[in-house]
């Protein structure tokens, strides 16, 4: 039966995060964190293949204690937490996940194609290069099949058919499912299982963020009045190709 | 020397172009990575000094495999990689196998206090960070159509045959389905018409598909739309959590313009908004917009675009 390691990001909702007026700088202050969108869906996907074929899912998060009763009540059986500070960077994130994972056993690890506050499509492929396991990314299906995993991936202009051995990692788009949202039951059952902290690690780091300055969006804004000026718009954008 | 790869062409020679121009600002050389034969003279026109020339098809592991080895052998201060779905996979496993820090979606870079550093959008393309990355080879992705391609200096430069023996990949490709033209791909699209929370009901959503295939657009929505009421699946969902899209003509129609709404389409080149309310921040990000009822606007847009498109 499957061992099924799921990687989630807590992050702060980019859409709360507020500029500051004088130093143009990102304010976290009073933005609420979530566990990153897709890592959700990647969680839900190792659910479903937990109710099809058995087996253990254990959610391996970057983040505080609340995202890991929020994996628990969607149905993870066993949550680690790690924090990370703002300067561990991919590199550092892989060394983390992979010293860890290299102490457990698994089968399978599901991540989140990309984190939707930064969207950087790292830490997956990375943590696979680092354990030296096959990588199958950008996945919309996913079927295990006796000890091979089959996936679905979405790419530019093709869908890509491919299977791996396991053990192996796969990341998932947002497409592949619609995530459980849990009952109050679940969340009090939620209480009853393990959260290990694990202890901190210093990790490498290979990039370090000089800065980060909200930039303005340049648009015309031109307002029309008729409908026969939209349609005028609309023609001569569409033409200019 | 500055490395280049990407699996297509065109964002490939875009990319010579901007390393060509880095590499003459340090005095250093540009060498391009060919995956298969073809075409690989235009390389010399746009700026590349050297080729290495691989007799097979860019496969993730091949990439990851080849591009390490010539870092073995070359030392590069910088490799560049177009930053396709594949491109992004293994500039990530590259930089992980070389211990080296990675920079996807890099749309900009400037010297600063005597340091390269890799500007990329964040937090929703509100923000752009700069980043310094600290071991050699410094590593980033570029999006496809970032930098228009220059051609260079007309002198043929070195191509080196690099030998190269695959290794059996633990994945095997057991099928590959194209895309058909008329499926949505949403993140593709070039024309979108995109509907939220101004309709009324379900079924008014054919008003909208009616407009895009006028158009020849795709069809995408709100957060409220796919989330919320499930009107639409969340293939057409836009938005930070949703679809980021970049299409030539992004139509929002009833959308009020939430933050998380805005990220997604920020790529877009001319947005153009439809919405009763005046006070909608759609009209504080849009190119072009009408204060209106979009159930008039809408049928009437049809009825003129149906003759002239």
């Amino acid at each position: 039966m499957p061992e099924i390691i799921v990687c989630l990001k807590q992050i702060y909702d980019p859409a709360q995060i507020r500029i500051d007026p004088s130093s143009k700088r990102p304010v976290t202050e009073g933005a609420a964190r979530k566990i990153s969108d897709f890592d959700r869906n990647a969680l839900e996907e190792a659910l479903r293949i937990k109710e099809k074929h058995g087996g253990k899912v254990v959610a391996l998060i970057g983040g505080t204690k609340d995202a890991a009763k929020e994996a628990l009540a969607m149905g993870a059986d066993e949550a680690f937490i790690y924090q990370y500070d703002e300067k561990t960077d991919h590199l550092g994130t892989a060394s983390i996940l992979s010293g860890f994972i290299r102490t457990i056993k698994y089968d399978l690890i599901l991540c989140g194609e990309a984190s939707v506050d930064e969207y950087s499509f790292q830490t997956g492929p990375r943590l696979a290069q680092a354990l030296g396991i096959p990588v199958l990314a950008y996945a919309r299906k996913v079927e295990l099949r006796d000890s091979d995993i089959i996936v679905e991936r979405e790419l530019e202009n093709r869908y890509e058919v491919s299977k791996a051995g396991l053990p192996a990692l796969v990341t998932v788009t947002k497409d592949i499912n619609q995530p459980r949202i849990p009952t109050l039951l679940q969340i009090l059952g939620a209480s009853k299982k393990k959260i290990t902290e694990i202890s901190p690690v210093k990790p490498e780091v290979g990039a370090e963020t000089l800065d980060i300055i909200a930039i303005e969006m340049k648009r015309k804004g031109i307002m029309v009045k008729s409908i026969e000026e939209l349609a005028g718009v609309i023609l001569s954008e569409k033409q200019r190709g | 020397m500055i490395l280049v790869f990407s699996d297509d062409n065109e964002t490939a020679l875009g990319i010579l172009g901007k390393g060509r121009e880095i590499a003459d600002s340090v005095k250093s050389e540009v060498g391009v990575i060919s995956f298969g034969n073809g075409g690989e003279d235009a390389f010399f026109a746009y700026g590349a000094d050297r080729i290495y020339s691989i007799d097979s098809q860019p496969f993730a592991d091949r990439v990851v495999e080849v591009i390490s080895n010539l870092n073995e052998q070359y030392r590069p201060e910088m490799i560049l990689i177009g930053g396709t779905k594949l491109g992004k996979e293994v500039a990530a496993r590259i930089a992980q196998r070389l211990g080296a820090g990675c920079v996807t979606d890099c749309i900009d870079f400037s010297i600063e206090g005597g340091h390269m550093a890799f500007k990329r959008l964040v937090l929703g393309g509100r923000f752009l960070a700069a980043l310094r990355l600290l071991r050699k080879p410094q590593i980033a992705t570029i999006p496809p159509g970032r930098f228009e391609k220059k051609a260079g200096k007309t002198a043929r430069g070195e191509k080196i045959i690099i030998p190269f023996t695959p290794a059996g990949s633990k994945i095997q490709v057991m099928e590959i389905k194209k895309k058909a033209p008329q499926e949505l791909n949403i993140e593709e699209a070039d024309i979108i018409v995109s509907v939220g929370r101004g309709i009324k009901n379900k079924e008014d959503i054919g008003l909208i598909k009616s407009l895009a295939d006028t158009l020849g657009g795709a069809v995408g929505c709100s957060r409220s739309i796919a989330a919320d009421l499930k009107w639409l699946p969340e293939e057409h969902w836009v938005g930070l959590s949703g679809h980021r899209v970049k299409p030539r003509l992004y139509i929002a129609i009833g959308i009020s313009g939430q933050v998380q709404h805005i990220a997604g389409i920020r790529d877009a080149k001319t947005i153009i908004a439809i919405n009763n309310d005046p006070n909608a921040p759609i009209f504080k990000a849009c190119d072009y917009g009408i204060v209106g009822d979009l159930y008039e606007i809408v049928p009437g847009l049809i009825e003129i675009l149906k003759k002239q498109v």
